[in-house]
């Protein structure tokens, strides 16, 4: 792919800006990493190697009287020592580096739950002894998707909002404008406590919820963008040639208009984050029992005795807002024109 | 004692040299003119004399005014030279006032920097040398604000500014270049004046030959950084030594346009053209009036003809190009090829524009950046012979680059890879890849330096005589005009003025609007001081 000398500079920018460049690395590999929890933290094995047979518990559910006479033709349950003991005559098995998944309730605990970090729960248990480890790593990678999702999903439909705003103007611009300032006065929040107690919320409701509201965010530089845009004189040397409306925006006026929205995004990312994070340290994200940072702020604040919950919490939400605030700063340095490489 | 003494004076950004070695001196009485192209470095010399560089920049060498060396001077005795032993006045009167601020109190803060003296006082010295500048009502302009002024009066307003003080010296760079020309005549008129009242010595930065030859005692020529030639004005344009200097002194744009068929048929017609764009108040947006940018234009334009439309900024010069090709929207009629423009529906206009183009005048703003040259030109290709093959899309694009005089190598490089001449060459480029008949020129020379003026003028000569074009061609600049048109309309606030042909309008011009216009082109009388 050829890039255009403007892009060419821009990434030679970011990777100036080193702490934002090392920043995205990390966070990619965080991000990546994350992706394969299942792999890294869950309380089914890998593999197992039963007289022979190779399976894959972590794929796909194992039937547990497979393993001999004395069970019952229900799905096994790895955290059963007699389960295991019944393989472990016949074979072996590969467990992943947490042997608890974000919902595995941890037995035989060496103090009531939450119980303190141990070489066995390296963060500790939360109060209801479920793994803080094991509870991060799935609780950062649905709040990086849900993030990706809501930002992407609002921004698509801002920009395209933004964009027919500016380009045509007028008359359209100007219903679209106070609808805009109709809708974005509208109580989120009450309408999100409502809804909760109409549905459980789930991550795809709750994202659709929230992007009604989001898309608003990109639509105002979005407009003025194509406003500016719709008379620069190459968007008329353009029309001249007789280029359709559609083309004009999507060729012309469109790349100037990425120039702020990409500037945003990465701020609008981490903002989706502390979004969910924060519905769900009030209770009206994400349904009960599922692995969330905002889960675990809350649990923090309700058990100051265990400080492991807090800090944990704190130390994962700053740092993932961190560094994605560092790329948010050396995106916009890239994108910057006066900028200059030195 | 001379009051400016320059002596190998040189600006670096870092290693990059960008003036050197340029020597000259100034005395009171005098006025010196320092001229060249964009980036010849003159307004770098003109800004080290005061300490004024942008931060980077380095200044070497010696600079003495008024027996004082202000290179590496301490800041503040730069602050007692800067106003009080030179004025300056700036390119761009907008932006060199603050626009929040009256005014009389901002030449009254010039007077005040540098002397005690009590507000009163001060206020009565500001309307004192507003009228001197040519302010009829002196007294009551002291309150208004920069944006209720016209162009030519925020110019006016800085040169009171500048002679607050008496300064010996005044540095005046490019006064005149973003003012229209019948407003550039009386700035200068004005400055000359000063500079015989008090005994001035003035530094003219400019690139406009016609000033020089007019204003000035003395000319150094710069070229890439260096003075290439200096001398009294009336040797320099007599006998030019250097061949830079003679190249800009036969800048000037030559030729005639090719003669036009007497039978050629007409090919655009317009009638009663209106572009009027709507006035809104209130919380109803009611239409309370119309600003009427173009106000009932009728022209017409046969096949090879060239028409031009001269005028003021403001004037609806570009806007009436615009409504032309339906580019804006208006009202009216306008007939091309038999067709009627403005009525046509979208897909039958699409149809048409690829037999009427336009060159627009910033080549800086008129590429995007975000393509190569290859896809700039062949956009139009695109979607007029979508169905063309590549190979012969790619053939097309790289004869009609030749045919402007660039080479095959630019297909694959970007906008900001050229020099202005060579950008523009890629818009018209663009505009004939469709082998149109009718193409707006909109001022297409005038953001370009005056030897790279000639080279489009000629560009566009051999493309009408090979392709038998007609021309719109929208300018200010009555000596491009001359080389390129059969027949001029002169456009002011909305209507045509005045039109005719070429060697009507030039022998016998009718509307003192033209007149001064011919004045600021050719050095003509016809113009005096008065308020702008």
């Amino acid at each position: 792919m050829r890039l255009s000398p403007i892009t060419r500079r821009r990434i030679a920018l970011f990777r100036a800006n080193r702490r934002g460049y090392y920043s995205l690395i990390l966070f990619t590999v965080l991000f990546v990493v994350s992706l394969f929890a299942e792999f890294i933290a869950n309380d089914r094995p890998l593999v197992i190697d039963y007289r022979g047979t190779l399976m894959f518990p972590v794929l796909h559910g194992v039937s547990e009287d497979r393993f001999g006479p004395d069970f019952l033709p229900t799905e096994a349950d790895f955290t059963d020592p007699a389960v295991i003991h019944a393989i472990e005559a016949h074979g072996w098995i590969v467990w992943p580096p947490i042997r608890y998944s974000y919902d595995t309730i941890v037995k035989n605990l060496p103090s009531p739950a939450p119980s303190p970090p141990t070489w066995r729960n390296l963060l500790g248990t939360d109060d209801q002894a479920r793994d803080v480890l094991a509870r991060v790593i799935y609780g950062f990678r649905i709040s990086v998707l849900f993030g990706f999702a809501l930002t992407f999903v609002s921004s698509a439909v801002g920009i395209a909002a933004g964009a027919i705003q500016g380009y045509r103007g007028g008359l359209t611009d100007l219903l679209f404008q106070r609808f805009i300032e109709i809708w974005s006065g509208m109580p989120q929040l009450y309408l999100l406590i409502i809804l909760g107690s109409i549905i459980t919320p789930g991550f795809w409701t709750l994202l659709v919820f929230l992007m009604l509201f989001q898309w608003m965010s990109l639509t105002g530089v979005v407009r003025a963008e194509f406003l500016r845009g719709r008379n620069l004189e190459y968007v008329r040397a353009a029309k001249a040639l007789g280029v359709r409306d559609i083309a004009v925006m999507w060729r012309h006026i469109l790349p100037n208009a990425m120039v702020a929205t990409l500037t945003f995004l990465p701020f609008n990312l981490s903002g989706s984050v502390t979004l969910l994070a924060s519905l769900d340290f009030l209770g009206f994200g994400m349904p009960p029992g599922s692995p969330s940072l905002g889960e675990l702020v809350a649990q923090g604040k309700n058990n100051l005795q265990a400080p492991w919950l807090g800090i944990t919490a704190f130390l994962v939400l700053g740092t993932t807002l961190a560094l994605l605030i560092f790329i948010g700063e050396a995106v916009r340095d890239a994108f910057d024109p006066r900028k200059t490489l030195s | 004692m001379t009051l400016l003494a320059v002596e190998r004076l040189g600006v670096a950004f870092g290693a990059r040299q960008v003036v050197h070695d340029v020597s000259f001196s100034l005395d009171r009485g005098e006025t010196l003119a320092i001229v060249g192209e964009s980036g010849s470095g003159k307004s770098l010399t003109a800004l080290s004399l005061l300490g004024l560089l942008p931060p980077g920049a380095v200044a070497s060498g010696m600079v003495r005014l008024d027996g004082t060396e202000t290179l590496g001077a301490p800041e503040r005795q730069l602050r007692r030279l800067r106003g009080g032993v030179g004025g300056m006045i700036f390119q761009e009167p907008m932006t060199s006032l603050n626009p929040l601020t009256r005014i009389g109190e901002q030449i009254a803060e010039a007077m005040r920097l540098h002397r005690p003296i009590t507000l009163a006082a001060a206020r009565r010295r500001a309307g004192e040398l507003l009228d001197e500048v040519g302010f009829h009502d002196a007294a009551s302009r002291l309150d208004a604000r920069p944006h209720q002024l016209s162009g030519g009066q925020r110019q006016r307003v800085m040169i009171a500014m500048a002679l607050a003080n008496d300064p010996p010296l005044l540095i005046a760079d490019e006064p005149t270049t973003a003012l229209d020309v019948s407003v550039q005549a009386q700035i200068l008129a004005l400055l000359g004046a000063e500079k015989r009242a008090r005994g001035l010595a003035l530094l003219l930065i400019t690139h406009d030959l016609t000033i020089v030859r007019r204003h000035a005692d003395r000319v150094c020529v710069m070229q890439r950084g260096t003075i290439v030639e200096a001398g009294r004005t009336d040797e320099i344009f007599a006998q030019p030594q250097h061949p830079y200097t003679r190249a800009l002194i036969e800048a000037e744009p030559r030729g005639r346009p090719p003669p036009l068929a007497a039978d050629a048929p007409v090919l655009l017609e317009a009638r009663d053209l209106k572009v009027h764009f709507p006035i809104r108040r209130g919380l109803l947006r009611r239409t309370v009036g119309a600003v009427r940018a173009v106000d009932g234009i009728s022209l017409r334009l046969r096949e090879g003809e060239t028409l031009a439309l001269v005028g003021e900024s403001g004037s609806g010069k570009s806007t009436a190009g615009y409504a032309l090709l339906r580019l804006t929207a208006a009202s009216g009629r306008v007939a091309f090829a038999g067709k009627d423009v403005l009525s046509q529906p979208k897909p039958a206009m699409r149809h048409l524009r690829a037999r009427m183009q336009i060159v627009f005048q910033d080549p800086f703003g008129s590429l995007s950046p975000r393509l190569s040259v290859g896809e700039i030109v062949a956009e139009g290709l695109g979607v007029h012979a979508s169905g063309m093959a590549r190979a012969e899309r790619e053939r097309r694009v790289a004869a009609v680059l030749a045919e402007v005089g660039l080479g095959e190598d630019a297909l694959h490089r970007y906008p900001h890879e050229f020099s202005g001449g060579q950008r523009q060459r890629i818009a018209i480029a663009r505009a004939m890849v469709l082998n149109p008949s009718f193409v707006v020129l909109d001022e297409p020379t005038s953001a370009l330096d005056m030897s790279v003026q000639a080279q489009i003028v000629a560009l566009l000569q051999r493309l009408q005589r090979d392709h038998g074009l007609a021309y719109l061609f929208i300018s200010h600049d009555l000596r491009v005009v001359r080389a390129m048109a059969h027949r001029v309309a002169v456009m002011r606030a909305g209507r045509i003025v005045e039109t005719g042909t070429l060697e009507a309008i030039m022998g016998a011009p009718q509307h003192p609007y033209t007149r001064a216009l011919m004045a600021a082109a050719f050095g003509l009388d016809g113009d005096g001081p008065g308020s702008a």
